[in-house]
């Protein structure tokens, strides 16, 4: 995993509530695997209009934004379905933080497990910041994880939270099958205990 | 001498301190996993975990079966047209033939969809923490067991380690009060408390269902209710186990036998919240009011009961989630004020996780009986031992002989990944659990009922009370 210092970048002011992960890659393409890449399939419906060409109006598409690497979203941002290939198609197009009130509980982690860092912030900053943004299009915000704080385009910072061990990870960029296999001692023990207090289930 | 009073506990809170394996300095908690299931899809997990030389841990405690991506008109891998989805299905044969953990495969007669096949093989038991790549894990908590699901890397993590790290949801309680009214069923409660509390409401939460509604619920209720658990954003669902719980479990193939099904029965008493057990955020619902439910827009939160009408967005005091409103609106080809049992249906979709279990399709049966289905209407049990069931009680024919299509087990048109879609404009009345835009094929609008609601709308061809054609039998 890719590490994750600090972050200065173009914007996306999202508009959009319950933003969901069937938006952000619809599911016909998830039979592409991982290595092949995700670029070019970040909203690929919603993107399009129905004759099937680059809507101009939905933001993503403006070239001001073609180079942004975060998104100010609304509430309720990655819920539905817990497909990895939402965070994919979000990074393998140059985004690696999004910034709301809330997330999807599943899509949260699956952004952190690459190499993004999700931050929640109040809904009335986030409201603000996305104003911020609409006003002067292609204004940068830094997230910045050492020092856990957003600075919006007009300067003023936001501190957010983010847990300890996400942080970690993101920082030091960890695998965590690595880091976890560091415990096996303790997983093993713990086997040993269930098969006495659980030795009513036959694995 | 009195003895020190325990901390009274939620039965989520039992469940987790049960699993737990450690806490680091920093809070974060490693659980161990005890059965963890998997699909077709899980293959971009296992993909990884090949790439990086890991084996599955615990491949005993690992039960894998195909459903997203099998055609509903193929009984065997022969008869794919598709040979993407035909790989995607013999790719998870060989990962268990690589990796040697449970298999139930298209010649499996305990091949269905995995949120079905859990329960239904005694997979899913009370107490147990469980884990699949898929967000409506939550499902098998309506037999007591604290069930999430997870991301890709994180499946990868569980095979290669059978732990999962988290950091410890808050509780809420969910009280149904009341009695159901004839013709609500589990599908029009979940989607009751969704519109009351929202897609976020439960978000950061593991949600225990509870008040008399979910206590005098069957088991099929209860798992619809706890499948749609992350509609309303929390992470596991829940519901504590009983009488009907046990009777359930018992006999099942994983499930415990002879002395060890006493002990678990024992065990699992134990489970349920203790009586004064303080829950973070309390919510009542009054399921008396509960009406059978429809959706209206592109979140599973807008919903309406059947006699009511499309909303209006200029009652939306705010202008941005108005403008969202409007957007939902012209997608769903929908004008404010419209009556929902007005709106004429192209296609209807039975089954899916959410509704694909027997009671779900006697439900749909009952209302088809004696009548044609005026639209195109697609009826797939959620797994082989559901599909022979309904065989065996005739409900087949009653479908086919409604006109209706009868499919093998998948997720189908529920996400669909195996080819059954909607059309672009078409609009659908279908017992999934997902609204959103594009979700059951690229511009198909999507409308969520439950089984006997979906049926009355494939005999009527219009969304139809269906508490009035019931009364006419």
């Amino acid at each position: 995993m890719e590490k994750f210092t600090k972050l200065t970048g173009k914007a996306v002011p999202f508009d959009s509530i319950n933003v969901d992960t069937d938006q952000i890659i619809p599911a016909p393409f998830l039979s592409i695997m991982r290595t092949e890449g995700y670029q070019g399939l970040l909203f690929h419906r919603v993107r399009r209009d129905k004759a099937g060409d680059m809507n101009p109006d939905f933001i993503f598409n403006k070239e001001i934004y073609a180079d942004a690497s975060i998104i100010v979203a609304d509430r309720n941002f990655g819920c539905g379905s817990s497909r990895e290939g939402a965070a994919w198609a979000l990074v393998d197009n140059g985004f690696y933080s999004v910034i709301a009130p809330s997330f999807g509980d599943i899509h949260f982690n699956n952004e952190m497990n690459n190499g993004m860092v999700p931050v929640r912030l109040d809904e009335a900053v986030c409201t603000d910041l996305r104003a911020q943004l609409h006003a002067n299009p292609g204004a940068e915000i830094t997230v910045d994880l050492e020092t856990n704080t957003v600075t919006a385009p007009n300067g003023d910072t936001h501190s957010f939270e983010i847990p300890d061990f996400n942080r970690e990870r993101l920082l030091k960029g960890l695998d965590e099958i690595d880091l976890t296999l560091n415990y096996t001692a303790q997983i093993e023990r713990f086997e040993a205990q269930r098969g006495q207090t659980l030795g009513y289930i036959d694995d | 001498m009195s003895t020190p009073k325990m901390m009274p506990k939620t039965m989520f809170q039992k469940i987790w301190d049960r699993h737990v394996v450690l806490e680091r300095d920093d809070g974060q908690i490693l659980l161990y996993v005890d059965r963890h299931l998997c699909h077709d899809g899980s293959r971009q997990g296992m993909s990884k975990l090949k790439a990086a030389g890991h084996k599955v841990r615990k491949p005993a405690q690992t039960y894998a079966t195909p459903d997203h991506y099998r055609p509903t008109n193929a009984k065997t891998i022969d008869d794919f047209q598709d040979d993407q989805m035909r790989g995607i299905v013999e790719e998870l044969a060989e990962n268990a033939e690589i990796f040697g953990f449970h298999h139930f495969g298209l010649d499996s007669d305990k091949q269905g969809i995995v949120h079905v096949v859990g329960p239904e093989q005694g997979i899913t038991l009370p107490g147990l923490l469980m884990c699949c790549g898929d967000s409506h894990t939550a499902t098998h908590g309506a037999l007591g067991a604290f069930a999430f699901g997870i991301g890709a890397s994180e499946v990868a993590h569980v095979l290669a380690t059978q732990t999962i790290w988290q950091r410890k949801p808050k509780a809420m309680r969910v009280s149904v009060e009341g009695t159901l009214g004839f013709g609500v069923s589990g599908k029009d409660v979940v989607l009751a408390i969704i519109g009351q509390i929202g897609t976020a409401g439960a978000t950061g939460h593991a949600v225990e269902y509870a008040g008399s509604v979910m206590r005098d619920m069957d088991m099929e209720g209860r798992l619809t209710v706890c499948n749609m658990t992350i509609e309303a954003g929390g992470r596991t669902g829940m519901v504590a186990p009983d009488e009907k719980t046990f009777a359930y479990c018992e006999g099942r193939e994983f499930a415990p036998k002879g002395d060890r099904w006493d002990h678990a029965v024992a065990d699992w008493r134990t489970l349920p919240s203790d009586e004064d057990a303080v829950f973070d955020t309390d919510v009542t619902v009054d399921g008396n009011a509960i009406a059978p439910m429809i959706t209206w827009g592109t979140s599973p939160e807008n919903v309406v009961p059947v006699t009511g009408v499309v909303p209006d967005p200029a009652d939306e005091p705010d202008l941005n989630r108005r403008k969202i409103h409007e957007g939902a609106l012209t997608y769903m080809g929908l004008t404010p004020g419209m009556r929902m049992t007005d709106l004429s249906v192209d296609k209807v979709f039975i089954g899916s996780c959410t509704n694909g279990r027997i009671e779900d399709l006697r439900a749909a049966a009952a209302v088809a009986k004696d009548r044609r289905a005026v639209v195109s209407t697609l009826v797939v049990a959620g797994s082989v031992p559901v599909k022979r069931q309904a065989e065996a009680e005739g409900l087949d024919k009653i479908f086919t002989a409604a006109g209706m299509e009868w499919g093998e087990p998948s997720c189908s048109m529920c996400v669909g990944m195996n080819g059954d879609i909607i059309q672009p404009g078409q609009r659908s009345a279908s017992t999934s659990n997902r609204n959103f835009m594009g979700r059951q094929g690229e511009g198909g609008r999507t409308h969520l009922v439950g089984p006997a609601m979906a049926a009355a709308a494939a005999v009527t061809g219009t969304f139809a009370d269906v508490r009035d054609l019931m009364a006419k039998k």
